[in-house]
């Protein structure tokens, strides 16, 4: 919709030009030699600005057709002459007959002659005032592009930060928490040093989860402490069944990364992958860098013809849109289902943390 | 006396099961099972009056488990998951416990499970009620003896109701179910699997051609050339599904 057209404010100020147009009007009818007199020369300048406003207004919509930035330029030079030449053309033929109009009503003043004399006068004016409505346009095309801009730059954010609330609050499965204190409940008479370890392995991961999540920026070493954490709790669960290797290059640690990226991966790595398996398998967290991007793999074994289990791909898919949110295309997730291994590949900018 | 089996994939949860049990005096304890194909293998070999299953097992889950057991076992599920409790409870299951649990809570579902030895409603309506509504089987599994079959849909040519079984069709072979043909059915995504007739449930993407036959009936023909009756209303399903 016309932007004009829709806000009455705008419709106003935009009426509102009309006067300053009409007294420049009548400054150039009434001066000079054969000037008109100025009443005879408002008489014709206001009625020809209202209606070259006015009639001016639906150039919005060819503006909008011919964008500053993406129209050839010889394509705006000549549409743009063509539409100030017309202007300039009706402005003195519709100031011509309003000049009959007024000398009708007032015999032998040489109203018609001081119009005829000025009119190359008027074919100017008529023309910077269609340049003039021009640029008014395009300025106003500009600023509703700019507002949109941000507009969607802020929905983008508030659409990251979704996600990223999204991806917390699915950190703790409460199946992991219910399953970890039946274990508790079991080794507490069984082995009760094992079940201590386990209250404070517990403790600790849900310590380093709600500090990691307040922050905006980790590096991969603080995930890495957490995954550990979370695998010697699956660990004493899981017993012998989990085995967990860690082949992570020195630089790469201090790389940065969104918090909790990688714990959804690992989570699913033991609930799709390995507890699928009787006889379990290795968890294996690989990491490199060359200084420019950073790839992290989470790999490991599961059984195919294990039954599926409700809740598969929200992780890979979280990790996914909070990537693609903080790095848009700079970041790529990769998965590989083979025969029977699964692997998550994520390629991202190394970037050392602020 | 109540002989039982424990089956739970994770070492610390059975031996819970195991200690709590094992306190009660007339609780004798059978076995245990750490995958489901062991479970039912182990059942079938001990026949307990009750099990206590968990739910997400590597092999078979608790609920493929529940259908492949003998119905007069009594199935107690002990799982951290609640979102199948509900109906789990509306078709009379046994029991479901949630870990952790108190002794207390283990106590009132062997009572449960005492009362009701012998009595279970229909296994597979169990096992389809407690899935998630809208939610539909990804397999089949077989019992045949002691082997168990496990059959992805994708392999289920199409399956005839036989008095109190359902013969199931899977590359060439034909393997019973101690299950009706409605059972089925309704544990099936219905976009997959047609009705075709009161006894032929028929996965859609098999057949090859509908031919007349007869006055007012049709027969479908598969991929394999099986030719499989088509009643009135199993014509309309099938024009309403390929329309």
């Amino acid at each position: 919709m016309h932007p004009v057209l829709t806000d009455r404010r705008r419709l106003a100020m935009y009426a509102a030009a009309a006067v300053p147009l009409a007294l420049a009007g009548v400054g150039l009818l009434a001066q000079g030699r054969n000037a008109l007199p100025p009443a005879a020369a408002a008489m014709i300048a206001f009625p020809l600005s209202m209606a070259a406003t006015l009639l001016l207004l639906p150039l919005w919509y060819l503006c909008r057709a011919l964008p500053a930035y993406e129209t050839s330029f010889y394509r705006l030079l000549l549409t743009h002459s063509a539409g100030a030449l017309l202007t300039a053309l009706a402005a003195v033929y519709l100031g011509g007959a309003l000049a009959r109009l007024v000398a009708s009503t007032r015999a032998g003043t040489g109203i018609e002659a001081g119009y005829q004399a000025r009119s190359a006068g008027v074919m100017v004016a008529g023309a910077l005032v269609y340049l003039l409505a021009v640029s008014f346009h395009y300025v106003l095309l500009g600023v509703d592009a700019t507002r949109r801009a941000e507009q969607h730059s802020m929905e983008l954010a508030i659409l990251a930060r979704e996600a990223e609330l999204r991806a917390l609050r699915a950190q703790v499965h409460p199946h992991f928490l219910f399953n970890s204190l039946n274990s508790i409940s079991a080794l507490v008479s069984t082995d009760p040093l094992r079940a201590r370890e386990m209250c404070v392995l517990l403790a600790e991961f849900f310590r380093k989860t709600l500090a990691l999540g307040e922050r905006r920026e980790v590096t991969l070493e603080d995930e890495l402490a957490v995954a550990r954490t979370y695998l010697a709790i699956e660990g004493l669960r899981l017993g012998t069944r989990l085995s967990f290797e860690e082949a992570v290059e020195d630089a790469a640690r201090a790389c940065r990364l969104p918090p909790l990226l990688l714990q959804p991966l690992v989570e699913n790595a033991i609930r799709h992958g390995i507890s699928t398996r009787p006889d379990g398998g290795v968890l294996r967290i690989e990491a490199r860098t060359d200084g420019q991007r950073m790839r992290i793999s989470v790999e490991n074994p599961f059984d195919p013809d294990a039954p599926p289990r409700p809740g598969l791909g929200v992780g890979l898919a979280n990790v996914r849109r909070r990537l693609l949110a903080g790095y848009g295309d700079r970041a790529r997730v990769e998965a590989e289902r083979g025969e029977d291994r699964f692997r998550v590949a994520i390629s991202m900018p190394a970037e050392a943390v602020e | 006396m109540i002989r039982v089996l424990i089956a739970d994939d994770e070492a610390p949860a059975r031996a819970l099961l195991r200690e709590m049990l094992s306190a009660e005096p007339d609780v004798e304890i059978l076995g245990e099972a750490a995958t489901g194909l062991e479970a039912v293998k182990v059942a079938g070999e001990l026949k307990p009056d009750a099990v206590f299953l968990d739910i997400e097992m590597p092999k078979l889950d608790g609920f493929e488990v529940l259908e492949l057991l003998d119905p007069r076992i009594a199935v107690v599920f002990v799982t951290a998951y609640d979102s199948h409790a509900l109906r789990a409870f509306e078709v009379h299951a046994v029991d479901y416990v949630l870990k952790p649990y108190r002794a207390e809570r283990l106590r009132e579902a062997l009572s449960r499970a005492r009362a009701r030895v012998g009595d279970r409603p229909d296994p597979a309506l169990l096992a389809r009620a407690a899935r998630p509504p809208g939610q539909y089987t990804q397999r089949v599994v077989v019992k045949d003896g002691a082997h168990i079959h496990v059959i992805p849909l994708e392999r289920l040519d199409y399956a005839q109701a036989q008095d109190d079984y359902v013969a199931l069709r899977t590359e060439g072979k034909t393997l019973l179910k101690s299950q009706t043909l409605g059972a089925l059915e309704a544990s099936l995504d219905p976009s997959l699997f047609v009705r075709v007739h009161r006894s032929f449930l028929v996965r859609l993407d098999r057949i090859r051609a509908l031919e007349p036959y007869g006055k007012n009936d049709h027969v479908a023909v598969l991929l394999d050339g099986t030719r499989v009756p088509v009643s009135r209303e199993g014509y309309a399903r099938l024009r309403e599904l390929l329309e």
